[in-house]
């Protein structure tokens, strides 16, 4: 007997099949090559196949459809189902450049068409004024590269408001008092308060602190080809099967497919930039599938393709005419690496949250996201948000307090009392620059194509650690004013890990100081643009994903104009 | 275990729960997966082992049950835990087969050692099968917590104990409508009080019940006195 569900399920699969992309053939030399497709090459894509230039995207991962994402934690979260793979590309780790690197995972990233924006939670804080001109207001900082940006905050804000439109963001305009000037409101209310959210605003105005309804890019209203949030509880990690989640693969992708002008191609993993004698990029070279050699053309070439694999590829394209890898005059290429800084509390309370429903954040509080150094003794500033985030298996292996139970009665008693009463508070903060912190590229080890492995390097400046301090204290007074009985905070170390990977190219005007120019050109080669988390001069309060894809807006205004003026064929 | 009725139940229950968004919505293939993972649990291959002697099984599953007991709501047992551990094993686990090859014979010398009389473990009675594996966690309830994150099962633990527990926790608490074969029935999540829809409509729980609706700060002082 055939299942009416499943008949329904044929139907709307096929229907939801992508458009027919044009097939490029690597000898045809494209307008541009992305390397990349996420949050940044996702939009790049979009906006240039629509203003009619010919596109291939690079992807390294998979094209995985939306409808085979999955809620196995098994195969999201321990089998890299969307994400980059440990034992395929190995990473590795050491303090200081003066440490031999030892193997260790250092970082997740989305590894499949879409990038890390099908999994990431959404949070859409734009930056603020202030972080665009944080070295002028405040002057140097000691251990510190800090600088300000080229660009500031009113360059950006058109292209967040475009983000917000565009990609899908829901919120609330003039709810939080701290926020920067804004051209136009949300294009659709916030999404419903969780549990988590009402004990976290009451709180905080207990506190004489200012709450709002978190801004998020998931839709709270269908969208053409979309559906708005269904509650679903598996969104942190995990890709939406509904596409409610505003990744580059739900919102900016299908747009570049519809334009007839761009080849998705998955699969891809480009290991080269090619140079010609006069140092001008002339395609990028990559491994299929069955790990054979391409060398795809194009005129121009952008690298999307995250702020750890970015970097790499460039020094991974040493040549005689640049030896210490491309677009590196500076030096700086895969340095001052900045992952942002957090502290998470966890309370339980009395009665049920059930905050496993629903998307993970929907109040956030931007009170300390200016501090003053001179009162709280260190540099730094952040914002803390309510959340739920945890799915069964990691909230049964982290989710109970110091000193519970592992096995037994009383750990079953206790996972069965717990998971429905716990929510977190998340502070998300600043990180310095610091020229040591960096990705580069590992002497001994390999990947599974041969390729040095991603090293990374890294020490969290000891502000930083005052600050993630300072961020747990805040969340334990809020906590305490919710009447939570038991609280505690993960411990706080210097970190080893990330998923921000910010700052390994930034942004500049001089090209010893910097790896971009303000258009995202790289100063040393001129049909070379970057754009992704590398690009990022500062690295805001610890949500990059807006500012990423803002920045990826605008950089396609920078580049289209380039090209039209025939800037890029000099 | 779930019913085909119940499952019917269920599933159009979490349509009609998501209402009009699914006219544009991607998710039946998670129903597809459902459907068969329903199948696939009631089928007779579901008693086979891939990996496992029913010797090694019964002492696994003996194993699992101490660590989930089944007291009143079900355990491991009932989840079907060591059907989730022997699929690992020859799936996304397959590097901890050693680990399990050379650690059964291991609990089952700790058990003689401290009960010389005692044959199999699964055959010990309750209290020495807890005394065997409180010797044998060295952990205990010392470990800081940790972010719970990716990567939750170690590739390589060195610690049988560990690798157990490990495979006894992901196997209570995964998604039943996988292919894993363990959390049969969603009696694992039931025990948590983790609904299995896949969609939810607000007020989610307790506290935001009766919600007034966001209000500015000022507002918010306003309405807080005449309350």
């Amino acid at each position: 007997m055939t299942s009416p569900i499943l008949n329904l399920t044929s139907k709307l699969m096929s229907r939801a099949a992508r458009p027919d992309q044009p097939k490029y053939k690597t000898s045809d030399v494209v307008d541009f090559v992305i390397v990349g497709s996420g949050a940044a090459g996702g939009i790049l894509a979009k906006e240039l196949s629509t203003n009619g230039f010919s596109v291939v995207v690079l992807e390294q991962g998979p094209y995985i459809h939306e409808s085979e994402f999955s809620h196995d934690e098994i195969k999201i979260l321990q089998e890299d189902f969307l994400t980059n793979h440990p034992k395929l590309q190995p990473n590795t780790f050491r303090k200081t450049p003066k440490d031999k690197a030892k193997p260790q995972r250092v970082l997740v990233y989305g590894r499949a068409v879409g990038g890390t924006s099908n999994h990431f939670t959404a949070n859409f804080w734009r930056f603020h004024e202030i972080d665009f001109i944080e070295r002028s207001k405040i002057g140097a900082v000691p251990g510190s590269t800090l600088v300000d940006w080229p660009i500031k905050y009113a360059d950006l804000e058109p292209y967040y408001t475009k983000v917000e439109w565009e990609v899908g963001v829901s919120g609330l305009a003039g709810a939080s008092p701290f926020d920067p000037p804004r051209s136009k409101p949300y294009p659709m209310p916030p999404l419903p308060v969780k549990s988590s959210g009402v004990i976290f605003e009451r709180a905080a105005r207990k506190m004489g602190w200012n709450p709002f309804p978190a801004p998020m890019a998931i839709l709270s209203q269908p969208r053409p080809g979309r559906s708005a949030c269904i509650n679903c509880g598996f969104c942190l990690g995990f890709g939406c099967e509904v596409k409610a989640k505003s990744s580059s693969l739900a919102s900016m992708i299908p747009l570049a497919e519809k334009s007839g002008k761009c080849e998705i191609r998955p699969n891809s993993y480009v290991h080269k930039i090619e140079v010609d004698e006069h140092g001008r990029a002339t395609g990028a070279v990559y491994f299929d599938e069955k790990k054979n050699l391409y060398l795809q053309k194009a005129r121009a070439v952008i690298l999307s393709a995250n702020g750890a694999e970015t970097p790499r590829l460039l020094l991974l394209s040493a040549s005689s005419k640049f030896p210490n890898g491309l677009a590196n005059s500076s030096g700086l290429v895969g340095k001052n690496l900045m992952f942002n800084t957090g502290a998470i509390s966890v309370a339980v309370m009395d009665e049920p949250l059930n905050d496993y429903k629903g998307f993970a954040v929907s109040r956030v509080l931007h009170d300390f996201y200016e501090l003053d150094a001179n009162k709280v003794g260190f540099y730094g500033g952040g914002g803390l948000d309510a959340r739920y985030d945890i799915t069964p298996i990691g909230f049964a292996f982290g989710g109970l307090p110091p000193g519970s139970p592992r096995w037994g009665k009383d750990y079953k008693a206790l996972l069965a009392h717990n998971f429905t009463r716990s929510f977190e508070i998340f502070g998300h903060g600043t990180s310095l620059p610091v020229e040591d912190n960096s990705f580069s590229i590992d002497p001994d080890v390999k990947d599974d194509w041969g390729l040095p492995a991603l090293r990374l390097t890294y020490r969290d400046h000891p502000d930083d650690v005052k600050l993630m301090h300072w961020l747990a204290d805040r969340s334990s007074e809020l906590l305490d004013a919710a009447g939570a009985k038991q609280h505690w905070t993960f411990p706080i170390d210097e970190q080893q890990f990330g998923v921000h990977l910010l700052g390994t190219c930034r942004m500049g005007n001089d090209p010893k100081t910097s790896v971009v120019n303000a258009d995202h050109r790289t100063h040393d080669v001129k049909n070379l643009f970057l754009c992704d988390g590398s690009s990022l001069t500062t690295g805001g309060r610890g949500q990059p994903t807006m500012t990423i894809m803002a920045l990826a807006f605008r950089a396609a205004d920078r580049i289209r104009d380039l090209a039209k003026r025939g800037e890029l064929n000099a | 275990m779930i019913t085909e009725l119940d499952r019917r139940q269920f599933l159009s229950r979490s349509l009609a729960a998501a209402g009009a968004t699914w006219a544009t919505a991607n998710w039946p293939a998670v129903l597809a997966a459902a459907e068969h993972a329903h199948k696939a649990a009631a089928s007779p291959d579901s008693q086979k082992f891939e990996f496992f002697t029913p010797a090694e099984a019964k002492e696994v599953e003996a194993i699992s049950a101490c660590i989930i007991p089944s007291d009143g709501t079900p355990g491991a047992r009932e989840a079907g835990v060591v059907y989730f551990i022997d699929r690992a094993l020859v799936t996304f686990a397959s590097d901890e087969q050693k680990a399990y090859r050379e650690g059964l014979p291991e609990i089952q010398k700790r058990l003689q050692h401290l009960f010389p009389s005692a044959t199999l473990f699964s055959a010990a009675t309750p209290e020495q099968q807890i005394d065997v594996l409180e010797s044998l966690d060295e952990a205990g309830s010392k470990n800081p917590p940790r972010r719970p994150r990716a990567n939750f099962i170690a590739g390589s633990a060195t610690q049988f104990f560990e690798t157990i527990r490990a495979g006894t926790l992901a196997g209570f608490l995964i998604d039943p409508e996988s292919d894993r074969r363990g959390n049969r029935g969603g009696v694992g999540w039931a025990v948590i009080g983790r609904l299995p829809e896949h969609a939810f409509q607000s007020p989610f729980g307790y506290y935001d019940k009766g919600y007034a609706g966001w209000q500015p700060a000022s507002a918010a002082k306003e309405s807080a006195k005449n309350d």
